[in-house]
């Protein structure tokens, strides 16, 4: 099992991504995508030598509907930041401690930090324990790290195993 | 119906992208612009994959969703490219390891390195 | 209503290109830049989409897709001179 199919997800996401580009649901490309799918992995295995464990792959939807959710109202408010006043925008860069060590996992949750509200990340401290973040409105820093670290690294932290 | 949900979200794509460009041309400061095409962008195009998933739903009976496919990707290189202009942002400015540095050492605000004469 | 939805999609979007051309030739600095020419690649995925619709045709879903691809191709490889003098390592 683990020698012929080593990355399920990565495997199933293949094969979706296949059906997809296909727009179909005809059996031979349903075949075809399997066949690729389960094949892929078995080659490309070797260039993930340190491949992140899930530890509760079901919160992974829960996670994902949240960050839909949460990029829907991320969009309001910057389009309400870009419209206003340009001069009464307090931007700042924000230190944000690490406590998540898996590449992979420091990967989703920067990118989360970008797709969401008024902030992007710019920038990882060499050791790998600190995000460097640029936010558009600040009016508390602390509590903006607070926000990040309670709402999108400790759901991370839960679903994969750090 | 399906019509009017369909225009509906044609126009809010299309807005939240116009908004996305009007952050990138007037916001006096390049990580202050990075916050336009990022997030308003993504969500305009989006809206307007969203929309096409619906009307060629409708019309050719099947299910379209091969829209999701660029949506997906929209979402997932959006943040790396922003990330990465950032980066060569801070790295011609001198780089990242005085705020860093300063960030550490005092509170956790710190100001943006010294702007280039323009 | 679908048709006039389009057409103003279309005039938001033809905007934003312009607005975004605008700080492409502006700069003032090279991250500017490409963050304009980032900006463009995208609006113009949704422009192609658009104009799928108001054509009523699928054929330019396939163009989108291929410029959403080679766009952050495009966009990693500049930052990348930028921060490093050479795009292969």
């Amino acid at each position: 099992m683990k020698r012929w199919l080593p990355q399920p997800l990565a495997s199933l996401s293949l094969w979706g991504v296949w059906l997809l580009l296909g727009n179909t649901l005809a059996p031979g490309q349903i075949l075809l995508g399997l066949l690729l799918a389960l094949a892929l992995p078995l080659f490309t295995v070797r260039f993930w030598p340190d491949r992140p464990r899930l530890r509760r792959p079901l919160k992974i939807p829960a996670y994902i509907l949240m960050l839909l959710w949460d990029i829907t109202v991320a969009n309001l408010t910057v389009a309400r930041l870009i419209l206003g006043p340009a001069d009464r925008l307090r931007p700042a860069f924000i230190l944000l401690p690490l406590d998540l060590r898996h590449d992979f996992a420091i990967v989703v949750l920067a990118n989360t930090i970008s797709l969401t509200p008024g902030t992007v990340s710019a920038d990882i401290s060499p050791d790998r324990r600190s995000l460097l973040i640029h936010a558009l409105d600040v009016e508390d820093a602390d509590q903006t790290v607070a926000m990040i670290k309670h709402r999108y690294e400790r759901p991370l932290q839960e679903i994969f195993e750090c | 119906m399906l019509d009017a949900l369909t225009s509906f979200f044609l126009v809010v794509g299309g807005l939240f992208a116009l908004i996305g460009s009007i952050g990138l041309a007037r916001l006096p400061d390049l990580f202050m612009r990075l916050h336009g095409p990022t997030k308003a962008t993504t969500l305009g195009v989006g809206g307007i994959l969203i929309a096409s998933m619906l009307h060629f739903s409708c019309r050719t009976g099947g299910l379209s969703l091969h829209e999701l496919l660029v949506a997906l990707f929209l979402l997932i290189t959006a943040p790396a490219s922003a990330h990465l202009v950032a980066r060569s942002m801070l790295h011609l400015r001198g780089g990242s390891g005085g705020i860093l540095d300063a960030a550490a050492v005092g509170s956790q605000r710190c100001k943006p390195p010294e702007r280039k004469a323009e | 209503m679908l048709n006039v939805a389009a057409l103003i999609a279309l005039a938001c979007i033809a905007v934003a290109l312009l607005l975004s051309f605008w700080r492409l030739v502006r700069g003032p600095s090279l991250p500017d830049r490409i963050l304009a020419l980032d900006t463009m690649y995208i609006n113009t995925v949704a422009l192609l989409v658009l104009f799928g619709i108001y054509q009523g045709l699928t054929v330019f879903f396939e163009a989108a897709l291929v410029i959403a691809l080679v766009g952050f191709v495009g966009t990693v490889a500049l930052c990348k001179y930028l921060l490093r003098g050479d795009i292969i390592e």
